[in-house]
């Protein structure tokens, strides 16, 4: 159920991910066009890499993909040519630039905020007077033996 | 006619669940004990109702009751019968019924067993339900109805969404829900202290049955979707960070990190007014993944703005219950006061650091999961947050925490010291490096994560062994007395053992996962990580309700016949929707997959092949984790019933002990 609309990208195109003929014969190469297939996502999808898709465009994008590596780009170069064309949008990893900044920064913060505050938390229970114990009434005494008992 | 019966029904639970939210509340306040009383009654009224509801939807379905939309829509005559129970809540409507059936079941659970419970914290926790129960029938009633009737009814309906047809995926839903839908229970136990003002350790023993089940069934809801994703998907991927998986990976977070406050809570009367807030934050969790489910507002902000009624409702109802409940917090956290005193170096300060640890990864899961939305709407940028930036990001808390853990789990509680536990520990540690090492050693230039993994995984299993036979004392008799340990003790080792399985699973198909993708003659073989795979023969057969393409596959290994490998290529004509069914030859340190593709114009046809090391013990690993909880809920010290059976007299004393 969950799922669904994730599988809606199957219904798309009955092909499945990388196809043999999409491949190149140098696999040094081909090794590099995963690589940077598996950070592109792709459009039409959700939260799916074009290495993992079965979608047309995902098809298209990694033949795209291919296409600049065999001009000889380099991979980056390879992402920026795919970027200025579809935006920020396809990427799956998010930039670690300008707003995303707090995206990144939020989790290492926060892990900074919780240690500082429990620190603060545990010296004082650790410093704190030992209590008198309070004595439990008759009632909640005969209770407990009970629970004890079972 | 049945359909009208469990519509009637439906209607006859949302105003007993009216009247359950009032009643007992003002009772409790009142202190009038027949006002009190009407909650039990209600519960057992409420879940009656819910259940023919939702069995009189069950029935259409089995009886292919096409004059109901949502059977139409949802099936067919042909398809098999299990499929036709399944489809129930294979859809919105049908899945909002099974929850609120899971709600009134919890409510229900706490007047059959809660006799040991105050009557007045009994009725205050079965109204706070109630209410829970009030708005997600009013949801259903309102915007959801599953028993809406078709003008003219068509002869078949258009078939149940092919991949929904699969046991691993049809039992995924009832699980979470269980899980999802336990977390209220915590939620109301947590308003209801809050309004009676009192937290003490008996409440934590009361919460940590529900947290415990809850938190064993979203391991295995949340392992069974998974597993069903490796084999049904066509690429063996087990986790894609998509936001439903987070929806549901981050109520499983919180539930773990409550599981563990709400024990510091029972023994040591700490850290309450933290174990409250994570008891309410955990069912809110629960409800942001209901929102992100079902209004479609991550998959696109238009989608969610072209049909608001359904999201706009379920946004309301989390903003209702989240904010009542940290209102109500705010005003009553100072009464909480903390009782116990300890040391840094304590169990309570190791379980502080667990929350924390699972607390933030949770966080940062939940930040990752809205981030497009909120980068669309505050900063208009359009982007997207993917699997790269949740594996950089959450990854090194999970690093830590198994770390930390081994060492945590066995410290005592106010004071403990350190050095005989490290030196208890230090065999683990050595071999646990010596694994790390021999599995870096043995790969070239591959990402550092499998060693890493392996290493954490011996740590953390080579630990909770260590945690365990320590706890048999010395001398003659350890074996005898390791069997006799209490059923908790064996619980937390077989969990902590089972997230070690778990992460050696994960690490080593990320690290060392092979692949080929090629075109394939019949007659042909192809070698993968020394196993060789021919292709015998490809036939078409006919299912059910499905046409397949069949490939016939053997599988040997230095010339040695292991197993034939059946590959299909399914299309389902009703649904118009082909779906792959790769083949698995498991194995215990490694499983071959193999997916069939579309034939070539060349002749022949693609064929995908993976090799995938470890991978059952990511899932056999969680089962583990799943049943180390189910052991823990066994034990008899903390049985739901514990002391129901006692005579009612002895609850009915305590009960009078007035609640501060």
């Amino acid at each position: 159920m969950k799922r669904l609309i994730l599988m809606l990208c199957l219904i798309a195109a009955p092909v499945m991910a990388v196809q043999p003929d999409e491949m190149l014969d140098d696999p040094a190469l081909e090794e590099r066009a995963r690589e940077i297939s598996e950070g592109l996502r792709c459009l039409v999808c959700r939260n799916e890499s074009i290495d993992e898709s079965n979608a047309d465009l995902a098809s298209d994008m990694r033949l795209l993909v291919r296409e600049r590596l065999v001009a000889g780009d380099s991979n980056a170069e390879v992402v920026d040519f795919i970027t200025d064309r579809y935006g920020e949008y396809v990427l799956l990893n998010p930039t670690k630039s300008g707003s995303n900044l707090l995206l990144w920064l939020a989790g290492p913060v926060m892990l900074g905020a919780g240690l500082l505050m429990a620190g603060v938390y545990l010296r004082g229970r650790a410093k704190a007077p030992e209590e008198k114990v309070t004595r439990l009434s008759d009632a909640e005494e005969d209770r407990l033996r009970d629970i004890l008992k079972d | 006619m049945v359909t009208e019966l469990g519509h009637f029904a439906l209607i006859l639970a949302f105003l007993t669940a009216l009247a359950q939210a009032v009643i007992p509340l003002v009772g409790a306040h009142k202190r009038w004990p027949g006002w009190m009383a009407v909650a039990e009654p209600a519960a057992t009224l409420q879940f009656v109702l819910t259940s023919i509801a939702f069995l009189s939807l069950t029935w259409a379905f089995v009886t292919s009751d096409f004059s109901l939309r949502l059977v139409t829509l949802n099936s067919h005559t042909d398809k098999p019968l299990l499929y036709k129970i399944t489809g129930v809540w294979g859809n919105h409507e049908g899945s909002m019924l099974l929850w609120v059936l899971i709600v009134t079941l919890f409510g229900g659970a706490v007047a059959w067993f809660g006799a040991n419970l105050p009557p007045s914290l009994r009725a205050r926790v079965l109204s706070v339900q109630a209410m829970i129960g009030v708005a997600f029938l009013a949801f259903i009633l309102f915007t959801s109805n599953p028993f809406l009737r078709m003008g003219s009814p068509p002869f078949n309906g258009q078939d149940l969404n092919p991949l929904l047809q699969d046991p691993g995926l049809a039992f995924h839903p009832p699980f979470l829900y269980l899980g999802y839908v336990g977390l209220s229970m915590t939620f109301s136990f947590a308003v209801a202290a809050l309004i009676e003002g009192r937290v003490d350790a008996a409440w934590g023993r009361w919460v940590r049955p529900y947290t415990l089940a809850s938190w064993i069934f979203l391991t295995i809801g949340i392992g069974l979707g998974s597993w069903w994703a490796y084999y049904e998907l066509g690429w063996g991927g087990f986790w894609f960070w998509d936001p439903v998986e987070n929806a549901s990976f981050m109520p499983w977070l919180i539930a773990a990190a409550l599981l563990h406050s709400a024990i510091v809570v029972e023994k040591r009367e700490s850290l309450k007014s933290w174990t409250i807030l994570l008891a309410i934050i955990a069912f809110g969790f629960s409800m942001v993944g209901a929102f992100i489910t079902r209004s479609g507002v991550l998959t696109s902000v238009h989608a969610f703005a072209t049909d608001p009624e359904r999201g706009v409702f379920l946004l309301a109802i989390l903003a209702v219950f989240m904010i009542g409940a940290l209102t109500l917090f705010a005003a009553r956290a100072n009464v909480m006061q903390a009782r116990g005193v300890f040391g840094m170096a304590s169990r309570e300060s190791a379980l502080v650091l667990n929350n924390i640890l699972l607390a933030v990864s949770c966080f940062v899961v939940f930040i990752g999961t809205i981030w497009p939305l909120v980068a669309e709407m505050v900063f208009d940028r359009k982007l997207t947050v993917g699997a790269p930036f949740f594996n950089a990001a959450f990854t090194p808390f999970m690093v830590l925490l198994g770390l930390a853990l081994p060492v945590g789990a066995m410290m005592s509680w106010k004071r403990a010291t350190l050095k005989p536990i490290l030196r208890k520990l230090t065999p683990v540690f050595v071999l646990a490096l010596a694994i790390g090492a021999l599995a870096w050693a043995m790969q070239t230039g591959r990402s550092a994560l499998g060693p890493v993994g392996l290493f954490l995984a011996a740590w953390l299993i080579g630990g909770a062994m260590v945690d365990i036979w320590s706890r048999t004392g010395r001398g003659a008799g350890r074996i005898a007395r390791l069997i006799r340990l209490p059923r908790a003790d064996w619980g937390k080792a077989l969990a902590h053992g089972g997230l070690g399985i778990t992460m050696a699973g994960i690490a080593a198909i990320t690290a060392w996962e092979a692949e080929d993708i090629r075109v394939m003659q019949t007659g042909e073989t192809l070698e993968i990580a020394g196993y060789a795979l021919r292709l015998d023969d490809v036939t078409r057969e006919e299912g059910p309700n499905y046409r397949a393409t069949v490939a016939d596959f053997t599988l040997s290994r230095d010339g040695r016949e292991i197993a034939t490998m059946h590959p299909e290529k399914r299309v389902y004509p009703v649904a118009q929707m082909p779906t792959t069914e790769a083949a698995l030859n498991n194995g215990f340190l490694r499983d071959i997959y193999v997916v069939i593709g579309d034939p070539q114009n060349s002749g022949g046809w693609a064929v995908r092949t993976y090799y995938k090391p470890l991978a059952n013990w990511i899932w056999g690993g969680a089962i583990i984790m799943a049943l180390g909880g189910a052991l823990s809920l066994s034990d008899r010290r903390y049985r739901v019933a514990a002391g129901a059976r006692k005579t009612p007299q002895a609850a009915q004393t305590a009960g009078e002990v007035p609640a501060e």
